[in-house]
């Protein structure tokens, strides 16, 4: 149990709730080359709980969930400035292993990026790599769990080992999504996890998002107002690489505070 | 924007017919089909003129894979091999016998052609030597009746493949016209035959005086150890930085003048790789001579930028969402190299470590700097590491030697070795071909 300190104070002026603080993130400053994509921002991710970013395209949200597992340190161009501390450890820390990290913080990308193997080694390879299971009896069963919990086990049980690339676009990013929740990662981060999917494989995927709350701290990039609605407590809006605002998702959509974002909510930029 | 016809156009466009197509469109339909005609023009070009060099080629290098024999019925009883063996000329004795054997076969085939001893000398060479090595290989023919296949002198072979005709031929120490009367009459009667030359396969480089004896297989051996080499060292080289140099190494100032250095060194000419050998492997570390060892050494390194560049070419191709997936998963940089990016460029890999080693397998100059020349192709080594390290040269090199060689008859056989190098490499790309499609598992 930890005090909220007062950096959300000013953003969102709610009460106290009763989660401690997964990840926070003081003065991230990101730069591509001259390109500054995130300004200033400071932000307070909760522990078991689903948190939302959203904001016009080109605003920063990718670049910021990227910098939450370091998978930016693969972009050469790419300079953050700030600390960003998972419970408490500093993951810029000289001491961090950037791949030990990104077991504990698993992520689902943009664009479906299966590998190009079965749909069974998509899902066993993360596993397999951090040595989650003794046989293959046990990997079966990691690999179907997951499956199950990416909402695509009943399309895919009876082609296990057919190519994951031959999946519809939207079966893949279930797939990839099943891949990231089967190293059991603490945090999950979800880029635009259901851009490609149909309403009803939406629908599944925001029920596991649901689910893994129970569990895990989630953190998923919308540009779906009622997605981020339905299934976020906290909503964090950012415009032009500023965080505007923070704070719980039902008082971001009824009560902004920001004028920007109550415009970006209505529609009228974006 | 404000130009009439940019705004005039769409206006025109619309509500025409479907039906008609408009000038625009018809000017981009002729300009399709001009280019479509000029690259099948193109294709037919090239296809033709590789029909033209392969029927060259094959007309050329054919006749080298066959020679005449003459076919003597031939029986050495016990006392002649004892009696000959213990002569001081052993091999002049077998001479005579074989030659009273093949004179009284033609008389008793009715030849009214006038001959001697000479004659046959000019036709069949010197044959006491080969006959004498025959019974000595296995004894235990003396005594029986055998049939000797004797491949006839090189200009008879020339005369009967058609290089050389009677109206060109003077007479001369090696072959009258009268001799030309017997070879006719011979043939007419079977018993010369023109036969497969295995021994072109399997035989060794001879001297400038027999060209009818020379075979390209110790060659063939040279330039097999001397691949070895090459692919041993510049496969795991090459591909080793191609991946340190395209996904670990920092992009700086240094990594771009490695990069452009590799592409300049892709273009350097082979014989500069030849005398630089010539001064690190032979002058300066003392390698033997003429060794497969020191010219696969040279190839390895003319091999290296070629498989460098290709490799790079194939990793960058991998689609970066594949590494960013592996790396998502929590997998380590090395991981994700080598579970998926490396299986995904394997096939440009081995495409170009193919090419690269097609290319050395061809290289002659670098060859002839480091005594690789053909000449030296005179023995098999006795064993692996004698395949290294004796003397040997390598086809393209053995080749070469023949190519320059006064003799018209070796000219065929520089046309043979051709094609057997030819057919080397196309085995290469064959097997390049295969194992891509084992790799090239389409998802
Ligand atoms: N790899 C990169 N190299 C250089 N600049 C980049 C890179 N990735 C993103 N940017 C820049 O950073 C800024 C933020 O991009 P980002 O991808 O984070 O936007 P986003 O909010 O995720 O947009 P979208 O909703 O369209 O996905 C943009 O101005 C973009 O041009
Ligand atoms: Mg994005």
């Amino acid at each position: 149990m930890k005090v909220i300190d007062m950096y959300d104070a000013p953003h969102t002026g709610r009460t106290v709730t009763s989660n401690d603080i997964k990840i926070s993130a003081r003065n991230v400053n990101v730069f591509y080359g001259d390109n500054h994509a995130i300004k200033d921002v400071s932000v307070d991710i909760e522990d078991k709980m689903v948190t939302a970013f959203i904001g016009p395209s080109g605003c920063g949200k990718s670049t910021f969930l990227r910098c939450l597992n370091r998978m930016n340190d693969t972009i050469e161009s790419s300079r953050i400035e700030g600390t960003i501390c998972i419970d408490d450890e500093d993951i810029y820390d000289r001491r961090v292993d950037p791949v030990q990290l990104r077991a504990k913080v698993g992520m689902v990308f943009q664009k479906p990026n299966p590998f190009p193997k079965s749909i069974y080694d998509n899902v066993a390879y993360g596993p397999k790599i951090h040595g989650m299971a003794r046989n293959k009896a046990e990997l079966d069963e990691i690999v179907e769990k997951a499956l199950r919990r990416g909402a695509i086990w009943d399309e895919v049980k009876d082609r296990l080992h057919a190519p994951g690339t031959g999946l519809s676009g939207g079966q893949q990013q279930r797939l990839c999504i099943a891949r990231a929740v089967a190293t059991e990662p603490e945090v999950l981060l979800m880029d635009e996890p259901c851009s490609a999917l149909d309403p009803i494989a939406t629908a599944q995927v925001e029920e596991l998002i649901d689910e893994l709350r129970q569990d895990y701290s989630v953190v998923i990039v919308t540009h779906s107002m009622q997605q981020a609605a339905r299934v976020s407590q906290k909503t964090a809006f950012f415009h032009l690489g500023n965080l505007v605002e923070y704070g719980e998702t039902g008082k971001i959509f009824t009560n902004p505070e920001d004028s920007r974002t109550e415009a970006y909510i209505t529609g009228r930029i974006g | 924007m404000t130009d009439a016809s940019t705004n005039s156009a769409p206006a025109a466009r619309k509500g025409a017919s479907l039906h008609r197509t408009d000038p625009r469109t018809r000017r981009r339909n002729g300009a399709e089909r001009r280019f479509r005609l000029y690259g099948a023009a193109a294709i037919s070009m090239g296809l033709l003129f590789l029909c033209v060099l392969a029927v060259s080629i094959i007309r050329s290098g054919a006749p080298a894979f066959t020679h005449a024999v003459v076919e003597v019925e031939f029986t050495l009883s016990e006392a002649q091999f004892e009696e000959a063996e213990s002569q001081l000329l052993k091999t002049a004795v077998y001479e005579r016998y074989f030659n009273a054997a093949l004179t009284a076969q033609l008389r008793d085939a009715g030849f009214d052609v006038a001959f001697d001893e000479n004659t046959i000398r000019r036709i069949i060479g010197k044959t006491g030597g080969t006959i004498r090595s025959y019974y000595r290989a296995d004894p235990d023919r003396v005594g029986e009746s055998v049939t000797l296949d004797l491949p006839v002198s090189s200009r008879v072979n020339g005369y009967i493949k058609g290089r050389v005709t009677r109206e060109n031929l003077l007479d001369s120490r090696f072959l009258t016209q009268a001799d030309l009367d017997l070879v006719d009459a011979m043939r007419d009667r079977g018993l010369i035959e023109t036969k497969f030359n295995w021994g072109f396969l399997t035989g060794k480089d001879s001297g400038v005086d027999n060209p009818g004896g020379a075979g390209i297989g110790a060659s063939v051996v040279g330039s097999f150890f001397m691949m070895l080499v090459v692919l041993v060292l510049s496969l795991p080289i090459g591909v080793a930085a191609s991946i340190y140099l395209e996904e670990f190494a920092p992009r700086n100032w240094f990594t771009d003048m490695i990069e452009v250095n590799i592409s300049n060194l892709a273009a350097v000419p082979s014989i500069v790789f030849g005398i630089l050998g010539l001064a690190v492997f032979i002058q300066f570390m003392h390698l033997p001579q003429s060794a497969p060892l020191v010219g696969g050494l040279v190839l390895t390194l003319m091999t290296l930028p070629t498989i460098i560049i290709s490799t790079r070419a194939s990793l960058k191709a991998v689609p970066p969402s594949i590494r960013d997936a592996a790396l998502g998963v929590g997998a380590s940089k090395m991981q994700s190299v080598f579970h998926h990016v490396l299986p995904l460029a394997m096939p440009g890999i081995l495409t170009g470590t193919i090419i690269g080693l097609a290319q050395a397998l061809g290289e002659t100059a670098p060859l002839l700097l480091i005594g690789m020349v053909g000449f030296v192709a005179r023995q098999y080594p006795d064993g692996v590491v004698d395949g290294f390290l004796d003397p040997n040269s390598a086809m393209p090199a053995q080749i070469y030697t023949w190519a320059s060689r006064a003799d018209p008859a070796f000219y065929e056989k520089a046309w043979g070795g051709i094609i057997v190098l030819l057919v080397f490499l196309l085995a290469m790309n064959i097997v390049a071909i295969i194992l891509r499609r084992r790799f090239e598992r389409r998802w």
